[in-house]
């Protein structure tokens, strides 16, 4: 396995070096496999614990120029009860807003703001000039920092695509670094690091693996796909890479780094096609909150008419449902 | 007073060199009239075993010299035969007895059929390779290769150079290397155009000729696990279901018997090679 | 609960509708046959499914005649427009039960289902659909004006793809005017008659095609038969070997498809984890009964240790079991015969040295089973290294340059296929043109198309199917 350089050691020689190493990756073989994966039939009892499973994994995302604090407000409250006809419905994992709405989010959640791997659920902030990162150094700084203050549990931030594809790797590093330490609280403490690669503008798999290694290098928590906000968002074979990546890191650190597939993910049906490619890529022990997220908005509600179904046995509709 | 003339010592062709059969044994080569020409040797298995040897460690070479150069190195041929047709015309006259216009008629064939084959040297493979439109994101491609080292038996009743041309030319083309027996009543221009061979670009082991008789030698080729494929082109009066018989044990491929002289075509060119097909995957990302 | 022991999923058997017993199929009918009856069971339970006729030589001979009469008649006089049309039929009626044909495969055969509906059977129906298009346009295929068709076509197919390898035989050879008797494997002859069915379906002249059923004597009378005109045979190179020796001196065509010692070769720069993949299909598919498996894996010898901890971890999720549910990735060995020569190998493989790894897995305990396994330090000269297993075992070598890798790769008596794992395209091409093996795959594995050759050098025996190559061997003047 790779020895992994600690971030202090690196330099922009000893980084790019490093990225070149990485084995390059085949797309024809690496879509074929996800399509592989996809194509598991989940049935029963696994389909059941596959729908509880997704929905305690997702980040309920509302990240519009519209947004208002009502707006915030009632996705606490889907967040926290997703569906009132059957109170045995688990909870998301967090709430994922602007920077500006965090304390909103915060305020509604009250009692039940924290950990969701101890039943509550997390407030996630975008930042880092989300969505296209393109702004100084100290914006974004002050933008993270800002979040964080007000209570934001995880930042979301986006790496500088232009400085990537230029092939200025160093800045890219370098600025999750720097987002990294101003994430840290008074008291020692730091919010969860997501980076959002926006592998729909990195485009090939390549990059998206460099980006990946380089994320994890620079001290990411987390590795996501998208903001959701350019196409192609969260794709099977995107997610099966960064997978293989964070499988790879964890072989050689021992550390477990997760993975969030955001946007585009709207069906029951694909998000068990994400969980296939997790449980059997990096295992099941990832299938938690604080190793998978989705990061979706629309997902939820397909999820809870399937659970209603599974319940039931028959199919519901979008009127049994609520629409937020 | 007229000149003592010196008579030609006919001897095998192996690897660009030409040896004594390692048996020692020779055998009279006749005119039609019965009148001794010339000795010829008479190869043993032990001969062929060598010329197989010498075949294998030319092939590589030969087939990955350009298919541009390897068509070259045929016509090549052709031109060195022009220049010495006279010795053949006169050779296919005292043995086989043919009338002066027969024999100059049976060397411009086969000067000509050098010609009409060295141009199939760059050509092939376009004709017979194919593009192949799979259902999925793949190059895929599929050319004809030679199969390797090929045991011929030239016809034994036509034209002795000609028939012998029509047989290997093919076999050369796709870069396969060749053994071949030639006619047994007639081999002496078989060894006169080894020494074309010799004299033109054809490197050494391309082409090996072994004198001798057919019956004793087949066998010998048809069981030996290092020839890829086999000719028997010639080999209509003997028992060649027993060579293909014996062939099989390797696979190894054979073409039949043919009367006469083997007519010119593609076909015998792509008898001789083996289709590959190559996938490769193909991504924008 | 665990994720990943996913709930059962089979594919309901519901849908087949089977006769107790199957005839032999000749001149259009059901037929008995004079030989014993015997029984086709699933390898995954050993239960029987239905039983068969077995064609003696005078069934033989009767097919035959039909086969003839069939050709002289009908099939030879008729327009290649109108032979297209019911080679478009049969693909179309394969379309329409591909459902029922793959769930019938994968009892018969045990492969999984997954490999039956999403490999075998769409591959048969487009196997039928490319032929069927080439059938009107003969004077296109290299060989003159109005090629001439050879005439009754023998055919003998082998266990591990039986439907697949029926559509091979059968879909050109009709396409290009021949009329054909077929020999299914006797541990598989179930889709072959479901085909005959299908052929009633889609009105085929009575006598076009024939299918009868039987052991190997059956085979042997089918090819020894006086009156063919082109034998067509997949299977075993001793067999192989035995019908060359059948047709020589005579003027039949022969094509044959035999066996195959397949390097997979993985440099040190290739996609590692598509390699993996690769690795995994090569010898993994179809329980690695795969004329074409990628059998010897040479690998690297600076990324041995990464690529075996890789390829270990990716097979500890491999799920061996029930062939008909869905998840199912490894399913039956075909046979008790098959399973005791796996069985043999491997632990011959172990005496010799090798050292053997297989991920833990349940075996179910009906049925043939062998788990998916793993042999390191397996040197080039050991048994398991030469011999065709035709099994779901891996020999693991290493070498050190592309030159290395081609020499240990060509050193072998077959010559079928290859795989190249590299990201670098020059190497990859020169290392393809020098590998002697009649398919290639580079940065993929075990993947077939009806547009595409194939077929070996060598032992592996001679003669394409599939594509242009295909084609021509069923029509005068074409190869083989």
């Amino acid at each position: 396995m790779r020895t992994i350089p600690a971030p202090t050691d690196l330099t922009a020689e000893s980084l790019a070096d490093f990225l070149r190493a990485l084995p390059g990756v085949d797309a024809v073989g690496l879509e074929a496999r996800a399509a592989d994966l996809g194509s598991r039939s989940i049935k029963t009892s696994s389909k059941a614990w596959a729908i509880d499973t997704i929905i305690r994994l997702i980040d309920l995302t509302t990240l519009e120029g519209a947004d208002t604090p009502g707006k915030v407000r009632t996705l606490v409250a889907k967040a926290l009860v997703p569906d009132a006809g059957d109170l045995s419905t688990p909870q998301v994992a967090a709430v994922c807003v602007y920077g500006d709405m965090v304390a909103t989010a915060v305020e509604a959640l009250g009692d039940m703001h924290g950990d969701p791997d101890q039943g509550k659920v997390s407030v996630a902030a975008v930042a880092t000039a989300f969505p296209s990162g393109r702004a100084s150094l100290a914006i974004k700084l002050a933008d993270t920092h800002e979040a964080v203050l007000a209570g934001a549990d995880e930042i979301d931030m986006v790496i500088d695509r232009g400085a990537f594809l230029s092939g200025d790797w160093w800045t890219v590093f370098q600025q999750i670094v720097a987002v990294k330490e101003a994430c840290r609280r008074a008291d020692g403490s730091h919010a969860h690091l997501k980076v959002i690669l926006e592998t729909g503008e990195l485009v090939t798999y390549d990059n998206v693996r460099k980006a990946s290694w380089l994320a994890m290098l620079a001290g990411a928590d987390f590795i996501k796909t998208s903001t959701g906000k350019v196409a192609p968002a969260a794709t099977l074979p995107v997610t099966l890479l960064m997978l293989e990546a964070v499988r790879d890191w964890y072989a050689a650190t021992g550390q477990r780094i997760g993975v969030k597939p955001a946007g585009g993910i709207k069906t029951t049906k694909d998000a068990i096609k994400y969980l296939v490619v997790v449980a059997e890529t990096v295992g099941e022990e990832w299938l938690v909150p604080h190793l998978f997220r989705f990061g979706a908005s629309s997902l939820l509600n397909d999820v809870l008419l399937q659970r209603q179904k599974l319940a039931s046995g028959h199919y519901s509709s979008a009127d049994y449902v609520t629409l937020d | 007073m007229s000149r003592l003339a010196v008579p030609k010592t006919y001897k095998l062709f192996i690897g660009g060199k030409f040896p004594r059969s390692e048996s020692g044994r020779v055998y009279e080569v006749n005119s039609v009239a019965g009148e001794f020409v010339a000795n010829a040797a008479q190869g043993s298995r032990k001969d062929m075993r060598d010329a197989v040897v010498a075949a294998r460690a030319a092939q590589p070479g030969w087939s990955s010299a350009t298919a541009y150069n390897r068509g070259q190195v045929l016509y090549r041929i052709a031109e060195v035969l022009e220049g010495r047709k006279a010795q053949f015309v006169e050779e296919i006259m005292l043995v086989e007895g043919a009338s002066a216009k027969e024999a100059e008629t049976q060397v411009d064939t086969a000067i000509d059929t050098w010609i009409w084959y060295a141009g199939w040297a760059d050509k092939y493979t376009q004709v017979a390779g194919q593009a192949n439109p799979v259902s999925g994101p793949y190059f895929n491609l599929s050319v004809p290769e030679p199969t390797g080292v090929v045991g011929a038996i030239a016809p034994q009743t036509s034209g002795s150079l000609l028939g012998l041309v029509a047989t290997i030319a093919p076999i050369l083309v796709s870069g396969n290397t060749v053994v071949v027996v030639p006619r047994e009543d007639a081999p002496l221009t078989a060894i006169s155009f080894a020494e074309v061979m010799a004299t033109s670009d054809v490197p050494g082991g391309v082409v090996n000729v072994i004198s001798g008789s057919p019956a004793e030698l087949a066998p010998w080729m048809a069981s030996h696990a290092d020839i890829n494929a086999l000719d028997l082109a010639g080999a209509g009066s003997l028992d060649w279901a027993s060579l293909q018989i014996a062939a099989a044990e390797t696979l190894m491929r054979t073409l039949a018997p043919v009367e006469g002289i083997p007519a010119s075509s593609l076909n015998r060119i792509t008898a001789f090679t083996e289709v590959k097909t190559v996938w490769h995957t193909k991504s924008l990302i | 609960m665990s994720f990943m022991d996913y709930a059962p999923a089979p594919e309901s058997t519901g849908i087949l509708n089977l006769n107790e017993h199957y005839g032999l199929f000749i001149n259009g009918e059901f037929v008995a046959g004079r030989g014993e009856n015997f029984t086709s069971i699933s390898p995954a339970t050993e239960a029987p499914i239905a039983t068969f006729s077995t064609a003696n030589v005078a069934d033989v001979d009767v097919a035959v005649s039909a086969a003839r009469a069939a050709y002289d008649s009908v099939w030879s006089k008729m327009s290649g427009a109108d032979r297209g049309k019911y080679l478009f039929r049969i693909a179309r009626l394969i379309q329409e039960r591909s459902r029922e044909l793959a769930v019938a495969e994968t009892l018969d055969n045990g492969k999984p289902i997954k490999e039956t509906r999403d490999v075998d059977i769409p591959l048969v129906a487009a196997w039928f659909f490319y032929y069927a298009g080439w059938a009107d346009k003969l004077d296109f295929a290299g060989l003159g004006a109005n090629p001439k068709s050879l005439g009754v076509a023998a055919q003998v197919i082998p266990w591990n793809f039986p439907l697949l390898m029926l559509a091979w035989k059968i879909a050109p050879a009709l396409a290009a005017g021949n009329t054909v008797v077929l020999k299914p494997a006797e541990t598989t002859p179930l889709t072959a008659m479901l085909f005959a069915e299908i052929c009633q379906q889609a009105d085929l002249p009575a006598g076009v095609v024939n299918i009868i059923t039987g052991a190997g004597e059956t085979g042997k009378s089918l090819v020894n038969h006086n009156d063919i005109n082109k034998i067509a045979f997949t299977g075993s190179t001793a067999v192989g070997r035995e019908i060359a020796r059948a047709v020589a001196g005579s003027n039949t065509k022969l094509t044959l498809e035999l066996g195959g010692k397949g390097a997979n070769i993985v440099f040190d720069d290739a996609a590692l984890d598509q390699a993996v993949e690769g690795i995994v299909s090569g010898i993994f598919f179809n329980q690695g009964h795969v004329c074409c498996a990628g059998s010897r894996l040479l690998v690297q010898e600076n990324i041995h240790d990464e690529v075996m901890d890789r390829l270990k971890t990716r097979l500890s999720t491999l799920r061996l079991g029930d062939p008909l549910d869905k998840n199912t990735d490894i399913g039956a060995i075909n046979s008790r015969e098959q399973l005791d020569r796996i069985t043999a190998l491997s632990a011959q493989g172990e005496a010799e040295g090798g050292e053997r790894w297989s991920p833990a897995c349940e075996i179910p305990s009906k049925g043939f089973w062998f788990a998916p396994t793993v042999f390191t330090g397996v040197s080039p000269s050991n048994t398991i290294a030469r011999e065709e297993i035709f099994g779901p075992v891996l020999s693991v070598m290493t070498f050190r340059t592309p030159a290395e890798a081609i020499t240990k790769a060509n050193n072998t008596p077959y010559g079928l296929s290859a795989g190249i794992w590299s990201e670098k395209g020059s190497r990859v091409l020169a290392v393809a043109d020098k590998l002697r093996a009649g398919v290639i795959w580079a940065n993929t594995f075990n993947k077939f198309d009806p547009a595409s050759p194939f077929g070996g050098y060598k032992e592996s025996g001679y003669g394409r199917e599939g594509g242009l190559s295909g084609l021509t061997a069923y029509l005068e003047g074409g190869a083989a």
